[in-house]
């Protein structure tokens, strides 16, 4: 019979850590406005795995239920920013942040 | 298994509110195309009024519900009634705006009213989901009505920056909460507060960690610098109406989430966090009093105008004394009537196809429109901070908790600060009773249900600032389950 060897969570929590600075990274580096919105869900699924290592190690439901609460709300922006990506693209031809640049002071 | 007492009367005004958005968006659909939709802001107006009703009978009752995730105490009751002003005010305008611009649609109004919702779970919520959920429920609403004005290419543009940028703060805010969750074990705001406390975990450094992140995530909506980039850029190009209701229903929230969080469930770290939000608050107010000097339109003034004002919130929340906590209630709601005034007058300057939001376009109005000019004065010289109108009783209060608290350098600045505003809201004035105008600009057209809101807007910033015991009494007493 197969053992499984347990991996400690604090490995987790920094893999959820490394996932959310590349998610930053990613955001703040990247032009084209899909990719920079893949590296924000990459941030929201970064904390999700932190919350539900938390939730295993501190033997607690509720990082578990928020997790999902985070899924949801993700979904809900991800057709709210996709529209607007289509929104812009209609009239602009462009989703490159940097062409974005109408407004400036 | 126990089943959770459920108290419906407690969330009363937000199930009427979310009713109400749900019957906009019904009628919507089944009214027939193409005709004008004013009375579907009607139909919001009456959402707003009932559900004001039923949060007058919350107050100075205390009880939480659903577990403890919801609380109905003065704090949550005061911002409701602040936020349903504002929702009020927002609607009103719209009814003018929305009809001249041809945002024809009814999601328009439900829109707004969801936002609402959110802000209201925001104010209520005491458990880290519904603050959440109500956080999401705001923005994600305020992402589309941004964008609302398909054919302006300027509004396309700012839903896009707010939305990139608000989901970057989010994701920030969430992994504060997520550290909050893993140094204490619980999303209850009390309960990390008493772990804290009971565990003597004041250097822990998750709890470092997640004050940093809750500071950037909260300081993103609530439009503090270095967080503020946004601001300018999406204020100028949201359609005027949603500009008016971010810059004042959006900043509430977030400053009654933001107090909430903070003050109930992290007060053993006053003195870390004293020291970040104490630079945080003098570098908003400089940097938005000055940027604003050189704005050369007036939604962008008044976007740095709303920066520098969290900026002033800040120094009473850095003070955290009870004088500063009911100043920063009382200044939100001041500040509410004088800059949804204030944007209602831009709105009314305007017409279908020529804004004119350049302060340029504001030389000689005074002489043209005279009642127009003195609102827009009556105004403008509140957010100023000039006597008897709310925005100076505001600051008064304000400034006077930070002498009280003994951050003396913080008062210097914030009353030097409010000497170098003066300035850009005086050459707005300036320019409207003492230049000709280079430019004819006939034929506004005042509906009347932005006449409506202005008067309103107009009452209550003289009440506030004549009158202004009334109100910080009942803020006093709104902040005592707080502290």
């Amino acid at each position: 019979m197969w053992v499984v060897p347990t991996i400690p969570p604090a490995l987790y929590l920094m893999l959820s850590g490394i996932l959310f600075t590349i998610g930053v990274i990613g955001a703040l580096t990247r032009r084209n406005a899909i990719v920079v919105f893949i590296s924000i869900e990459l941030m929201l699924n970064a904390v999700n795995l932190t919350f539900i290592t938390l939730s295993r190690s501190l033997q607690s439901i509720d990082g578990v239920i928020f997790a999902f609460f985070v899924m949801a709300v993700a979904a809900a922006e991800a057709a709210v920013g996709l529209a607007i990506f289509v929104m812009l693209y209609r009239s602009k031809e462009t989703i490159n942040v940097d062409e974005v640049n109408l407004l400036k002071w | 298994m126990k089943i959770p007492e459920i108290d419906l009367y407690l969330i009363a005004p937000e199930i009427i509110i979310t009713a109400f958005g749900f019957l906009v968006l019904l009628v919507d659909v089944f009214a027939p195309k193409g005709e004008k939709k004013g009375y579907l802001g009607f139909l919001g107006l009456i959402g707003v009024v009932i559900a004001f009703f039923y949060t007058i009978p919350l107050m100075g009752s205390g009880k939480t519900g659903f577990e403890g995730m919801i609380t109905s105490d003065g704090f949550a009751v005061f911002f409701k009634i602040t936020i349903l002003i504002i929702a009020f005010l927002t609607l009103l305008i719209s009814m003018g705006y929305a009809a001249r611009e041809g945002i024809g649609f009814g999601e328009y109004y439900a829109l707004i009213l969801f936002a609402t919702l959110g802000m209201m779970l925001m104010a209520a919520g005491t458990h880290l989901i519904v603050i959440f959920l109500g956080l999401e429920t705001m923005s994600i609403s305020i992402y589309i009505l941004a964008g609302m004005l398909r054919e302006d290419r300027r509004s396309a543009e700012a839903a896009f920056k707010y939305f990139l940028l608000g989901a970057f703060a989010t994701g920030f805010l969430l992994y504060g909460i997520a550290f909050l969750y893993g140094a204490t074990g619980s999303l209850y705001l009390k309960d990390i507060a008493a772990h804290i406390a009971a565990k003597k975990l004041f250097d822990h450094p998750m709890l470092l960690m997640s004050l940093t992140f809750l500071t950037i995530g909260f300081g993103f909506k609530i439009a503090s610098v270095p967080f503020h980039m946004w601001t300018p850029d999406v204020y100028e190009g949201a359609p005027t109406s949603v500009t008016a209701f971010m810059a004042t229903g959006v900043k509430a929230a977030g400053f009654s989430a933001l107090i909430r969080v903070f003050f109930t469930a992290l007060p053993g770290f006053r003195p870390d966090w004293t020291s970040i939000m104490w630079l945080i608050a003098v570098v908003t107010m400089t940097v938005g009093n000055i940027i604003a000097i050189s704005q050369s339109n007036i939604k962008r003034m008044l976007a740095y105008s709303s920066i520098a004002h969290a900026g002033y919130i800040l120094v009473a929340f850095v003070a955290g004394n009870q004088l500063g906590t009911s100043g920063i209630l009382f200044y939100l709601m001041a500040y509410a009537f004088m800059n949804l005034g204030a944007f209602t007058c831009v709105i009314l300057f305007g017409k279908k196809g020529e804004e004119n939001t350049l302060v340029a376009d504001y030389a000689g109005v005074g002489f043209k429109y005279p009642l127009l000019a003195a609102s827009m004065t009556i105004f403008l010289l509140s957010m100023a901070g000039i006597p008897p109108l709310g925005g100076f009783m505001a600051k008064l209060y304000i400034f006077s908790a930070a002498v009280e608290a003994k951050f003396y350098w913080l008062a210097i600045f914030g009353v030097l600060n409010s000497a170098i505003s003066v300035y850009y809201y005086l050459r707005v004035t300036v320019l409207m009773y003492f230049r000709e105008s280079e430019r004819e600009i006939t034929g506004l057209q005042f509906s009347p249900a932005p006449v409506i809101a202005l008067i309103l807007a107009l009452i209550g910033t003289f009440y506030m600032g004549i009158f202004p015991s009334n109100v910080l009494t009942f803020a006093q007493k709104s902040i005592a389950g707080l502290m």
